[in-house]
């Protein structure tokens, strides 16, 4: 009995979920201001969910989690620096922005997903370096685009721009902030929360839709789908352009809590945190749901947050960068060598 | 003749899990002479070549029992390594040859003729250098002994597959201390000209001294190379004899056996069936490996159950694959009288062909999903059943469990309820799911594969009876494919047998085993004229 709950809830999201609660326990104890900390949990939750969700069409049409993830988030960036050129603001600014990096996302998940499909059962090595090529490509294109907003460009004139790009007075926390509420001095970012239950509505309608049930078929048995009468390749096409079109959107949901937006290299490493999180969550590469990308976001935001804190006052030091560094890469690692629970002996 | 025994097998029983496939299998083979073992499959024959060779499946299944004897001398072959210092070689199947090695290279491979370098002499033995021209000589000695004339050097990738399969008795016969060599179907993949000459070069193997076992459903190879034949069927011996005492139809009967009583067939007179077709083949190919159906034509009567039976590897499993789309097929099929869109499973589905598939885990199920969703899934796509209208068309759980609750109830699935995992079914139950599926879609033509393949014996019979009742409540259109051939004559009104991916007869539940084992021999035509379609 013990060991069977072990086995749902998975050992490495006992081991987060039990660190995550010690870090909470210490962080009382030191006396650190338990209402900022929680209102930032809830913030980077609501900040990366979107992002992780991303994972889930891709791992369900059996293509594994998206490596390729930045290729969407760098659509979402130029859609961002769009409106902020055009000289946009608040909700539009929002609204524009996303209204243009879906399309511009799904365009790449496109690309992308044509390349997947062509590369059967090396998607994730793949898609990293895809990840990495296309982030150095781009490195290019932020030197070389026309922009010419003086909020975006180099301070001291010239091509190009900045590496960061303040949102302050554009669209900085303006989900955040959207109905926001104090609950026992913890801030409530009411807005971002909406957007992410908004999110996870539409991905569930959609995973029961018949286009969304024949992906899951695509991905759990793709000879299964076949004899359905299914187009494999089809089917996974679109589950890179959902996701690739989610992270677009992301990242804009991101860099408005974020307050900026992050150019050059920062896309790199993102999908490797948002894969680290839907793993921690309890997803498998082949098999998530919504309710574990929100458990992992969750977790593995959680602990980053609070981390920060308790291991200043415990050791004077942060820590939580190389904490974020060493948890992702190792539930990756942990996920990548798990031999599938019930998996066929063959 | 007084020939010394090479090899003696006594009493040799085996049983895996319960289920006993040998029972007290005796013969001997003597020196310099061909020993043929012929069966059906699931007749023993590849359980007792595990036994001779040691192989590590038999002694993890608890060993076996009896008394294996070579040249005299009691031997316990515990590992292949073991079977082959003792001079026992074998030619599989499958070919067991390194592609990107040389001709030579395969034939010398772990053998190899070596000698001293600098490095060896400081190092030892795995330094040593390869005497390349030495082991070029060998293997150009082994090949020129069983007449095969390319060159040596040649790399093993590429060549024609006759030629690859003498390269592997070429191997084997390198072995100097080779005293008995297996084979196993070494013609099966061989065109009738290649056969003929590896047939010829086993006669200069015996001439040599070496004794052959030799397995192979060609029944007339059987007869022209044999000085002895033994006949498997159910795993016990039943009959041993030489070409000159028998015919080729006596062996096929002999092979096929009376298992079942007649009083068990439940299949109907032609009388009973109306001449109408509901699916008309032509020319049908298929390109699946190792099941190629080459030009079949078959014409099946609305509501009847037809078997489609024949060895493995005949093409038999291919038909139904091919009209369901799933691999590569070319001819005509008609439904009703249209024709039918190949190669395009969404096009058979729509025109009410369903289909369980032979490769259940494979192809039949979504293994990490609930018994619902696998019962569902296919209708869900095809007719967009059990889904819920509305701005968004979404998928209705309760009418997907309801359903499924029937059909549990309705088929007899044993499990904790329609929400549990497919894996955790066992294999009898999973083979159910599979057929709610199918019957989820409302076809008019069903086609089974392999329905009772790795089910135990209980499940079996209610599986094949379930078949029958659904033939005879809804006049469902039944086409089943198996390779057991008790099987098919249970339950079965005609059965079609293939040989060699063509149509070799049709025949009735009811008729000889004679006629059933000369079909399934491919000898059929030779003793009736014209095939008896």
């Amino acid at each position: 009995m013990g060991s069977e709950l072990l086995n749902r809830i998975g050992i490495p999201r006992l081991i987060i979920s039990l660190f995550l609660a010690f870090l909470v326990a210490a962080a009382f104890s030191f006396g650190l201001p338990m209402g900022q900390i929680f209102s930032a949990m809830l913030t980077r939750f609501g900040m990366n969910a979107l992002l992780v969700l991303a994972m889930i069409p891709t791992i369900q049409a059996g293509a594994g989690p998206n490596f390729g993830l930045p290729f969407g988030i760098i659509c979402g960036l130029i859609g961002a620096t769009l409106a902020i050129e055009l000289d946009f603001s608040g909700f539009p600014a929002f609204f524009f922005a996303v209204g243009v990096s879906i399309p511009l996302g799904a365009a790449a998940g496109w690309l992308y997903g044509l390349l997947l499909n062509r590369v059967k059962g090396q998607e994730m090595t793949v898609g990293t370096y895809m990840g990495f090529s296309i982030v150095s490509v781009m490195c290019i294109f932020w030197l070389m685009a026309p922009y010419t907003s003086p909020e975006m460009i180099w301070p001291y004139g010239g091509e190009g721009l900045r590496v960061t790009v303040v949102l302050d007075g554009r669209m900085e926390q303006l989900l955040d902030r959207f109905l926001s509420f104090n609950l026992l001095g913890a801030n409530i970012p009411t807005g971002l929360l909406l957007v992410t239950a908004f999110s996870c509505v539409l991905l569930w309608l959609f995973m029961r839709t018949r286009a969304g049930l024949a992906m899951s078929m695509v991905g759990s048995n793709p000879r299964f789908a076949e004899a359905s009468g299914l187009s494999v390749n089809k089917y996974r096409l679109l589950a890179s352009v959902i996701s690739c079109a989610m992270g677009a959107a992301g990242i804009i949901v991101y860099s408005q809590s974020y307050g900026f937006i992050q150019l050059y290299q920062a896309p790199l490493y993102m999908a490797l945190y948002s894969v680290s999180a839907i793993l921690i969550g309890g997803a498998s590469l082949q098999r998530a749901t919504i309710a574990q990308a929100l458990i992992g976001a969750f977790l593995f935001n959680g602990l980053l947050v609070i981390a920060l804190p308790v291991a200043n006052v415990a050791m004077d030091s942060d820590i939580s960068e190389i904490m974020r560094v060493i948890i992702s890469n190792g539930i990756i690692l942990y996920a990548l060598t798990r031999k599938e629970a019930g998996g066929d002996a063959r | 003749m007084s020939v010394k025994n090479r090899l003696e097998m006594k009493n040799v029983s085996k049983e895996y899990y319960g289920n006993r496939v040998l029972k007290n299998v005796s013969f001997s083979l003597g020196e310099g002479q061909v020993l043929s073992l012929v069966g059906e499959n699931g007749a023993g024959k590849s359980t007792l070549m595990n036994i001779l060779f040691g192989m590590p499946v038999i002694h993890a299944t608890g060993g076996f029992e009896g008394e294996l004897f070579l040249d005299g001398e009691k031997v316990n072959i515990k590992s292949p390594e073991e079977a082959m210092k003792l001079g026992i070689g074998m030619v599989h199947q499958e070919f067991m040859l390194l592609p990107g090695f040389s001709i030579t290279e395969n034939i010398k491979l772990n053998r190899e003729v070596t000698k001293d370098s600098l490095l060896s002499r400081v190092f030892g033995k795995p330094l040593k250098w390869l005497d390349m021209p030495e082991m070029r000589n060998d293997a150009r000695a082994s090949l020129d002994a069983i007449g095969l004339g390319i060159d040596e050097m040649l790399p093993v990738r590429g060549l024609p597959v006759g030629h690859m399969q003498f390269v592997e008795i070429a191997r084997e016969l390198d072995k100097k201390n080779i005293r008995l060599l297996v084979l196993d179907e070494p013609t099966a993949v061989l065109t009738e000209s290649d056969a003929e000459k590896l047939l010829e070069s086993m006669k200069i193997l015996v001439d040599k001294g070496i004794s052959v076992l030799f397995i192979s459903h060609r029944l007339d190879e059987v007869m022209a190379v044999s000085d002895k034949i033994v006949i498997l069927r159910d795993g016990e011996h039943v009959a041993e004899t030489s070409p000159r005492e028998t015919t080729i139809d006596k062996i096929a009967e002999l092979m096929v056996g009376r298992k079942i009583e007649s009083g068990a067939m439940q299949g109907r007179p032609p009388s009973a069936l109306r001449d109408e077709y509901i699916i008309e083949i032509r020319d049908l190919s298929v390109d699946m490996p190792g099941e190629a159906v080459k030009g079949v034509t078959l014409d099946v009567k609305r509501g009847e159950i037809l078997g489609l039976g024949g060895l493995a590897g005949q093409g038999k499993i291919g038909i139904a694959n091919g009209i369901m789309g799933l691999f590569p097929s070319a001819g005509e099929v008609k439904m009703n009288g249209e024709p039918v869109r190949l190669n395009s499973p969404r096009a058979s589905l729509g025109n009410g062909m369903a289909f369980v598939s032979e490769d259940r885990r494979g192809t039949g199920l979504l293994l990490d999903d609930s018994i619902e969703f696998n019962i569902a899934a296919t209708a869900i796509q095809t007719s967009g059943k059990f889904m819920k209208p509305g701005i968004v068309t979404i998928l209705n759980s309760r009418e997907m469990g309801d359903h499924a609750r029937e059909m549990i109830e309705k088929l007899d699935i044993r499990c904790t309820g329609p929400a549990q995992l497919t894996r955790r079914l066992s294999g009898g139950n999973q083979q159910k799911v599979c057929i709610a599926r199918a019957i989820t879609l409302e076809p008019s033509v069903l086609f089974v594969s392999e329905p009772t393949r790795g089910i135990d014996i209980g499940a079996k019979k209610l599986i094949l009876d379930h078949l029958v009742q659904l033939n005879r409540e809804t006049g469902l259109t039944i086409i089943m494919t198996s390779s057991e051939l008790a099987e098919l004559r249970s339950v079965c009104d005609r059965i079609a047998i293939v040989y060699q991916g063509r149509l070799e007869g049709i025949l009735l539940p009811t008729d000889s085993d004679r006629d059933f084992g000369l079909m399934m021999a491919g000898e059929y035509s030779k003793f009736h004229g014209k095939e008896a379609v």
